[in-house]
């Protein structure tokens, strides 16, 4: 990787001050920062870890979960208080990447990231969550905005997740053969913002709502309701792991799985 | 106090596990030498092109930048050398296109490397290298060999007219032809043989050190063969002789026949030190290692079986392109053809046999021997073929295989392609490895998996190898430039602690561990007092390294061979110093003894005497007790056996789960259970990996499009199952030893079996045949389009 | 350049490094401790699995500076004070898991947090989907997930049958 100036500041505000740079980059738990910078696709001034500003832990309020944004995805995954209120968010956190991985990698990196195979964007647009920055909150429905873009401002940082408990709520994936990657993953939620569905790893443009099996499932919660219900082709990836119309199917296996997890 | 039995038959706990489970470990990357530069390649992106220009300038200024070199600097030097010399149909030597170290004016591969930045630090090198200005210009590219032979195809080397190095052939054709004139069915299948690569979990890396007091050169390298590697980059490319080279190859990482040869960056390192006076490490990068290790397999071919109307086998016809790559690496093309063509009549009766193989460049990297070399190919064509039989004449899979087995009394068995096979019994490997497998039970498995939503499928493959390579004469006869022997040197030390210096190569196979037990077990010293020493041009006398299943078949042999003298030589010594004739000296346990009386010397005595010749035969005898011995093999050794792979898919996805795998392999004479099993193992998950999982995808213009492990896959632990692994062994008649080898049977018996599974799990599909790897996405689209057939029935 | 202090294998130790610097980097060239091994480049094989505060992590995924004030246990750092092996280490080679040895230290290292993270048992597979970050080209996995199988009671003290065959 090139070489760049290290800095560990230990506020929020140090940190943002330090992100004013444009070529400086966050480094929250660095799974996929440090392997793209291997790769030298990246050239940063300055790398600001985000690692000691004290933003990792979990609290609950009634319905309402709060992750810190560098809340490893180990933690998620083994919390009580997750596990009790949202258990799906804990199952998806521990099906990131491998242990090792988990240890390191954060929520906030995943949903800064937006990477259009990670998994915790699919939860956070299923669940409504609300992204808690530096500056603002953000409900999730604007954050996403396509493939490694989000609402996030150049220098502003994550500070926390918002969630409120669904009334269910299950995520299911499918991996790619090689990288383990999700190569479709679907997050599938009875909630406040009603049902979502949500698709991570298939679509060409990062996460997305499959309105057409949100419109049966609110008809009818079962696996059964998504029978025949198509997944447009048109807007699957296709690589040398499967067609556009391989994913296009998963979309709807992986979707039914989520489901039948609920029941 | 009784030591436990360490001797051939026990499963011994291996020597080199405890500096591996510390991380004592030393392999080539660890070795750092004082004033130490590091290289850094840089790579062609493009698949074919023509270099206009190298600009260094910018990049020999940068910041501990030592030295820049492109292909204009070695121009003068050798090429990489390829082994093995192959003929055409018409007797004409094969296209030998020049392999330079660094690219001269064109590039041919993605990965080929177009110069080296030297600098202090890894870093450094690598910062430099983006500052080289290379302007070029593309040229028409191909990446798959039916396509390398259309006429209008990119040419990868200029005068090599339709990209053909060979067109070569094996077999009697008319005796093939009138077979098939009477068959009352022929079966034809097309398939091809997946292109595969390697990855040994350590890359390579090379570390080329230079004495300017003795002009003495040292390359550390992760070599599974050092003296060859001596050999070759020696006497071929840099013109250093043997006694001014010193190859070292430590601990490596890992093999599988990719770090046999004799690569480019082995030769940059080496020269480069000695033109700097420094001592130069080259490591690769994963990425690196997926675009300049030499990758495996990649034969397209059609296979015709000939059969009279109750199965017998009477013909086989195989046409087979085989890519080489952009130029010919050290084995390559011997693959096609000895390892591969030769291997055809499996374990059958076929009477008449014709192969035709033409090999061809591409702009991919170099293909070489790939754990099984060739067997592999042969196997999996041929146990498809006969699945096919059995599907398009309606007989039983296992009932046409057992009818043209060779039979148990046919052996020595002399085959129409050239290989007499010395032992073998395949009915007994088959018998068993059905009773492990519960092949009688697998209808009832079948159903409870449908019940279940799930297509359960069962697979058969009955193989056979060539290995314990090679008798010379023979390989000469057929085009190798090296013979094939084995050397090894057993060192009595004056106290009767041994050490045996062989020329073979261990990275990973244990022989620190099996070749202590034939010490053991021959010479009587205790296990622990026995060194295995390997991987060092300047203590080994000679070697030709370690692949093909050879080492314990060849190598051992040797061993066998040295302390036969040692015993020999013992005899006359203890004779002297019992004051009897040496006929009437036994040895056994360790100890000499003269026929009929108490009278016994150790072998520690003996060896003590040698040393201290005080009381010594010396108008005879030389001192010292230190043998070598060179063993040629008479013959190849034919490791065989059966392999059944029961498989499920699920039709949602496609997924396929290998749900028991069995095998009964025939191996010889097993010296360490433990270490066989293991083998054998190993080896059949690359099976099962190559089969399900592996693929080196290119594009049509030679773009690598799985070049790191995000999109090659590799099997993990929750991939596999575990293995019913096990032995029924007939002896091989000619070495000592009885020996057959173990290390690839695990990679060439199992592809046909799973695919064969899968083929089966499909059956209600319409299913005859798919190619390799058998990846959920394939299996979703066959069950996808035969749904509507499905449901019209 | 900036500096990094940490404790590894129980010695403190205070090293240069630059900012793109990584963990592995620090320990091979730095410390000179080679266990640790480089086998791909993009995070997927775990031969550089070290334990830094007792996690688990792929050290070829974390910068030398962001270790900074932690303590680090690698391969050569197992062992006891007398040479005892750790009982994974033990079981490895009881059970033939090694071949070539390369993977071996980031397995071990990956296998101990596996078995620490699972005192209520670990099933077999339990064990192959804990290895996911883990590649071994030679040994199958198979007696790699027997080792494993065999160290959980050892290191849990409980001798409960784990992990059928």
């Amino acid at each position: 990787m090139y070489d760049f100036a290290f800095q560990t500041p230990a506020s929020v505000a140090d940190a943002v001050k330090l992100l004013a740079d444009p070529e400086a980059r966050p480094l929250a738990g660095g799974q996929t920062l440090i392997p793209v910078l291997k790769q030298r696709l990246n050239k940063p001034t300055t790398v600001v870890d985000l690692s000691r500003l004290g933003l990792s832990g979990i609290t609950v309020s009634g319905t309402t979960l709060t992750i810190g944004a560098t809340t490893t995805h180990r933690t998620v995954a083994r919390s009580a208080e997750v596990k009790q209120l949202i258990p799906a968010l804990a199952a998806l956190a521990g099906m990131i990447g491998d242990p090792a991985v988990r240890y390191r990698g954060t929520i906030g990196g995943s949903l800064a990231n937006n990477d259009p195979t990670a998994d915790y964007p699919s939860a956070a647009l299923a669940l409504g969550a609300t992204i808690k920055t530096s500056a603002r909150s953000i409900a999730a429905d604007e954050y996403f905005q396509g493939m490694f873009a989000t609402a996030l401002q150049p220098g502003e940082i994550i500070t926390a997740i918002e969630f409120t408990a669904p009334e269910k709520a299950a995520y299911e994936k499918f991996s790619n053969p090689a990288s383990r990657y999700a190569m479709v993953g679907v997050f599938v939620a009875r909630g406040p913002k009603g049902v979502r569905v949500t698709v991570t790893g298939a679509g060409q443009n990062g996460v997305f709502r499959h309105t057409a099996f949100e419109a049966a499932l609110s008809k009818s919660w079962s696996p059964d309701a998504l029978n025949g219900i198509a997944t447009p082709v048109d807007s699957m990836n296709a690589d040398i792991h499967g067609s556009a119309e391989y994913r296009a199917h998963l979309v709807g296996v992986v979707a039914k799985r989520a489901v039948a997890k609920t029941l | 106090m009784t030591l436990p039995f360490q001797g051939i038959g026990a499963s011994v706990r291996r020597k080199e596990d405890l500096r591996f489970i510390s991380g004592r470990g030393h392999y080539t990357d660890d070795i750092n030498r004082p004033g130490q530069l590091h290289a850094y390649i840089k790579r062609s992106d493009r698949p074919h092109a023509k270099i206009l220009s190298i600009d260094t300038a910018a990049a020999k200024a940068a910041p501990g930048v030592v030295a820049v070199f492109t292909g204009a600097d070695t121009a003068a030097l050798g090429s990489i050398p390829c082994g093995w010399q192959i003929h055409n149909k018409d007797g004409s030597p094969m296209a030998e296109p020049r392999h330079p170290m660094l690219a001269e004016g064109f590039v041919r591969h993605v990965g080929d490397q177009i110069a080296v930045v030297i600098a202090e630090t890894r870093q450094q090198a690598k910062d430099a290298a983006e500052l080289l200005a290379v302007e070029m210009e593309d040229l028409p590219s191909v990446a798959n060999v039916t396509d390398a032979i259309k006429p209008g195809a990119g040419v990868v080397h200029e005068g090599i007219a339709g990209n053909l190095c060979y067109d070569w052939h094996i077999g009697d054709k008319a005796a093939m032809e009138a077979a098939f004139a009477q068959a009352a069915h022929v079966v034809t299948l097309d398939l091809t043989n997946n292109r595969l690569i390697p990855n040994a979990m350590e890359p390579r890396a090379a570390l080329g050190d230079f004495d300017s007091s003795t002009d003495d050169y040292t390359l550390y390298t992760t070599s599974q063969n050092p003296h060859v590697i001596r050999l070759l980059m020696g006497a071929f490319v840099l013109g250093l002789p043997e006694h001014k080279l010193r190859v070292v190859a430590p601990d490596v990482g890992g093999g599988f026949g990719s770090k046999i040869y004799h690569y480019a960056e082995e030769a940059i390192v080496t020269w480069a030190a000695g033109k700097l006076k420094r001592p130069v490490k080259w490591t690769a990068e994963r990425s690196e290692s997926f675009m300049s290790d030499a990758h495996g397999r990649d034969h397209v071919s059609t296979a015709r079986l000939a059969l009279d109307k109750d199965g017998t086998f009477l013909a086989l016809h195989v046409q087979t392109l085989s890519n080489m790559g952009a130029y010919l690496s050290t084995f390559a093309t011997a693959v096609p053809t000895y390892l591969y063509a030769t291997l055809l009549a499996g374990v059958y009766t076929t009477p008449a046999i014709y192969a035709e193989v033409k090999a061809v460049f591409t702009n991919t990297v170099p293909v070489d021997a790939y754990r099984g070399a060739g067997r592999p190919e042969a196997t999996y064509l041929l146990e498809r073929l006969v699945d096919a039989a059995a599907h398009d004449t309606g007989m039983d899979r296992i009932a046409i295989r057992r009818k043209n087995f060779i039979p148990r009394d046919a052996f020595p068995y002399q085959t129409p392609v050239a290989l007499q096979y010395d032992s073998g019994d395949y009915f007994t490997t088959l018998d068993m490895a059905m009773k492990h497998a519960d092949w009688a039970g697998f209808p009832a498995r079948r159903a409870e998996a449908a019940q279940r939503g799930k297509l359960r499928g069962i697979g058969v493959s009955t193989y056979l190898e060539a290995c314990g390579i090679a008798p010379s004469k023979v390989v000469g006869s057929l085009g190798a430039r090296a013979g094939l022997y084995e050397v090894a040197n057993v060192r009595v030390h004056p106290t009767g602690s041994v050490s045996v210096f062989t020329g073979t190569h261990s990275h990973g196979q244990g022989h620190e561990t099996t070749f202590a037990q034939l010490v053991t077990d021959q010479l009587g010293v205790p296990f622990s007092q026995v060194d295995v020493v390997h991987g060092d041009t300047a203590k080994i006398p000679f070697g030709m390294g370690t692949y093909g299943s050879r080492s314990l078949a060849v190598g051992g042999s040797a061993m066998v061979k040295a302390m036969d003298k040692i015993i020999a030589k013992g005899k006359k010594i203890a004779a002297h110093l019992m004051e009897a004739s040496a006929d009437d000296i036994e040895f056994k346990d360790g100890k000499f003894t003269v026929a009929g009386t108490d009278k016994v010397k150790t072998l520690g005595e003996i060896a003590l005497t040698a040393y201290v010749p005080h009381n010594y035969p010396i108008e005879e005898l030389e001192p010292g007790l230190d043998e070598t011995a060179f063993y040629d093999p008479k013959n190849f050794t034919f490791p065989g056996g059966c392999h059944i792979c029961e498989v499920e898919i699920d039709r949602d996805t496609g997924v396929v789960r290998v749900v028991n795998f069995t095998a009964v392999d025939d191996v010889g004479r097993v010296v360490n259970p433990m270490i066989v099993e293991g083998q054998v193992q190993g080896g059949v998950a690359q099976g099962i990996g190559q089969a399900l999982l592996e693929n080196a995808a290119y594009d049509a213009d030679g773009q690598l499009l799985s070049g790191s492990f995000m999109d090659y896959t590799m099997p993990r632990a929750d991939d596999l199952p575990n293995f019913n692994v096990s032995t029924e062994n007939t002896m091989c008649t000619h070495n000592p030893l009885g020996s057959k080898g173990c290390g690839e049977v695990g990679a060439i018996g199992s592809p046909p079996a799973v695919i064969n599974a899968v083929v089966d799990a499909l059956r209600d599909y319409g299913v005859r045949h798919l190619d390799m790897p058998a990846t959920s996405a394939k299996i979703w689209g066959i069950i996808e389009a035969g749904r509507p057939k499905m449901a019209a029935e | 350049m900036p500096q990094v202090s940490l404790t590894v294998n129980g010695k403190p130790a205070s090293v240069e490094v630059e900012g793109r610097t990584l963990l592995v980097e620090l320990l091979r060239e730095k410390l000179g401790l080679t266990g640790t091994h480089v086998g791909c480049d993009t995070s997927q094989c775990g031969a550089c699995v070290v334990h830094v505060d007792g996690m688990a992590v792929k050290s070829c995924t974390m910068l030398a500076l962001s270790a900074n004030g932690a303590t680090v246990t690698t391969i050569e750092g197992l062992a006891a004070a007398d040479g005892t092996l750790h009982p994974m280490q033990e079981m490895f080679r009881e059970h033939h898991a090694l071949q070539c040895g390369f993977c071996t230290p980031g397995m071990v290292m990956a296998a101990i947090d596996l078995v620490n993270s699972h005192p209520e048992g670990l099933t077999e597979e339990q064990i192959r989907h804990g290895l996911e970050g883990n590649l071994c080209r030679c040994t199958g996995y198979h007696n790699i997930v027997k080792a494993i199988s065999a160290a959980w009671p050892l290191m849990h003290q409980k001798g409960l049958p784990v992990a059928a065959e």
